[in-house]
């Protein structure tokens, strides 16, 4: 039997104990990763990420309305007055800052994911104290460019990626 | 020994949790300090294995259900659906189908090790039944599961096997009608098939609870079939039978993942990739391979219900087994005829099963005038005599092995077994 004094250096048994525990651990880990990464979007629905539109029958000031990921995309084809009040604001009045030209890439085309950035619900177009967008679930108003200027919305309607493909075709995602 | 636990909470808050709800200290007894034969072979590592196969059942099945479609229309898709586009659902689907095939090899093994040592015998018999009854759940889950991905063997498997319940005198149409909820497997029936098909497994659960709390209280059996008498006799679960148990976990998941990743539709029939059809039958129907010993039964019937009696009656006798067996020994070491009637019986299995995928009407091995049909037939008559003939009858007139004294003399011999008793009582002298 080894005496009091052997036992002190870390030996054979303890560095197999804690190879053991550590191989096993990570065993556990790589079982487990499939089991929490099946809830991740599956092919199907990666499959569906990006949609084409056709803008050519949006007229001026309408507006078109498109699934894209399970959620509206709001196309609107903005009058010039619309553009000219988004872009007479004073930056120093937005909550969350950014130019006209940040929000359209083409003035006339505002593109954006039309999901009030509060709690998630879907805002009335042309209405509001800033006739932009207002959100009926807790009085949010947005602004000819989908800016955020009144009520508890903490930044602006999200603008998706997105490019024009011709005059009349867009490539959202 | 179903041995009251030594667990002392040592924390204030285990204190508390412990004087208003026990639990530490029984999942202390269960898995902790319960006194375990020592000479344990590694024929009892299955009943582990089985408990970690339900889990990984359990686990597998409730992802696939968050993915799976129980409608008739759409059921064959969405199961393509999770093998093509789900993240690993390729990996859960077959996990979950073979692990069904692995689950009923451990349970088999773990049913046949107690024929051959006895367990079954007083004072374990409730313990055998709650096992039974386990089986015969897992039956009726892995049956319902095979339906749900909607092939052609799901739609004529269920058809065949719900035309069974015909048979029933005077009521068999009606509660045949009732289990389909129409006038043939459809829809109606795949929605009920997959509901229960989610509940069972959590019924087994409970009774695999029940199963252990029976297995406590007399403690396991060994392969030796004598009781264990004192300290040295025994050994505490953990830390030696958890690990034990957990090395053999080990390499039976190695077995289950051989055929998930190299080798997954083995155990399945390639008829099953074809979407059900009503108005054709596959030419060549057979059930899972689990229940292929009881499918050979039923064929080798000539008459309709008395096959189906047959067939039921095969797993219902299994119940019985603790009142039929009249030997007073357990262990088969200790029976030498009996050992050789287990052994044919268990070939006898494999032969049954072996006859319940080929054409009952085909030359037996291809020997020449034996048919499949009476091979099954001698199979049958020596399933069921195994039962009711040789296991009552054999009792009474087998010249058994003198038993030894105690599980430490058998492992020890004598003298050793009287010096570590001396080496024991020493230590607890000095203590």
């Amino acid at each position: 039997m080894a005496d009091a004094s052997d036992l002190k250096e870390p030996g054979r048994r303890d560095f197999l104990y804690i190879a053991t525990g550590a191989f096993g651990a990570l065993g556990v880990g790589v079982a487990v990763w499939p089991l929490i990464d099946q809830m991740n979007p599956d092919a199907s629905v990666k499959a569906l990420a990006s949609i084409e539109v056709d803008i050519s029958s949006v007229g001026e000031g309408e507006s078109l309305t498109v699934n894209w990921r399970g959620k509206p995309v709001f196309i609107r084809h903005r009058t010039a007055e619309e553009i000219q009040a988004s872009v007479d604001t004073p930056l120093s009045e937005l909550k969350d800052p950014q130019t006209d030209a940040e929000r359209a890439e083409k003035p006339e085309w505002l593109i954006m994911v039309g999901v009030c950035t509060h709690l998630g619900c879907i805002p009335l177009g042309e209405a509001g104290e800033y006739n932009g967008w207002f959100c009926p679930c807790h009085n949010s108003a947005y602004d000819t460019a989908g800016r955020i200027r009144k009520g508890p919305a903490p930044t602006n309607m999200e603008i998706p990626e997105y490019e024009f493909l011709s005059d009349t075709k867009i490539k959202i995602g | 020994m179903s041995g009251h636990s030594t667990y002392v909470p040592k924390s204030d808050a285990g204190k508390w949790l412990e004087e208003r709800l026990p639990i530490i200290s029984l999942m202390h007894s269960a898995a902790v300090s319960m006194p375990n034969p020592r000479n344990l072979n590694y024929w009892w590592v299955f009943g582990g294995i089985a408990m970690f196969m339900l889990i990984v059942q359990i686990v597998t099945g409730i992802i696939l259900a968050m993915h799976y479609t129980p409608h008739a229309d759409m059921a064959f898709n969405s199961v393509e659906h999770i093998m093509r586009d789900v993240n690993w659902g390729w990996l859960l689907r077959y996990t979950h189908a073979n692990g069904a095939s692995m689950f009923f090899v451990a349970v088999y093994i773990h049913i046949l090790r107690g024929m051959y040592y006895g367990s079954y015998k007083a004072p374990r018999e409730v313990l055998w039944l709650l096992g039974m009854l386990i089986y015969l759940l897992m039956m009726a889950t892995g049956f319902m599961g095979y339906v749900l991905p909607w092939g052609q063997m799901s739609f004529w498997g269920a058809t065949v096997i719900t035309n069974f319940f015909e048979v029933v005198p005077f009521i068999g149409d009606d509660i045949r009608t009732l289990l389909w909820g129409g006038f043939a497997v459809d829809n109606p029936t795949l929605n009920r098939f997959f509901s229960l098909h989610y509940l069972l497994p959590f019924v087994i659960l409970g009774v695999v609870v029940l199963h252990i709390w029976a297995l406590h209280v007399p403690g396991s059996n060994n392969p030796l079939g004598i009781e264990p008498k004192t300290k040295q006799d025994t050994m505490s679960f953990h830390p030696y039978f958890t690990m034990k148990d957990l090395y053999a976990i080990v390499l039976f998941a190695i077995i289950l993942f051989y055929f998930v990743f190299f080798n997954p539709n083995f155990m399945g029939h390639p008829d099953n990739y074809i979407p059900a059809n009503s108005l054709v039958t596959p030419a060549h129907i057979v059930p899972e391979w689990y229940y292929l010993p009881f499918y050979a039964i039923v064929r080798a019937i000539p008459d309709k219900a008395l096959g189906v009696a047959g067939m039921f009656g095969a797993i219902l006798i299994m119940f019985v087994v603790p009142w039929l067996d009249t030997s007073k020994v357990r262990s088969a070491k200790f029976r030498p005829a009996y050992r050789i009637f287990f052994w044919i019986f268990v070939v006898n299995g494999l032969l049954l099963g072996y006859l319940g995928q080929v054409n009952t009407t085909d030359d037996f091995l291809g020997i020449h005038g034996v048919t499949n049909l009476i091979i099954s037939r001698i199979g049958t008559i020596y399933y069921f005599g195994f039962f009711v003939v040789i296991l009552p009858v054999l009792g009474l007139i087998e010249k058994t092995k003198p038993l030894p004294n105690s599980i430490s003399e058998a492992v020890l011999g004598v003298e050793g077994a009287a010096e570590e008793a001396a080496e024991l009582a020493a230590a607890e002298a000095k203590a």
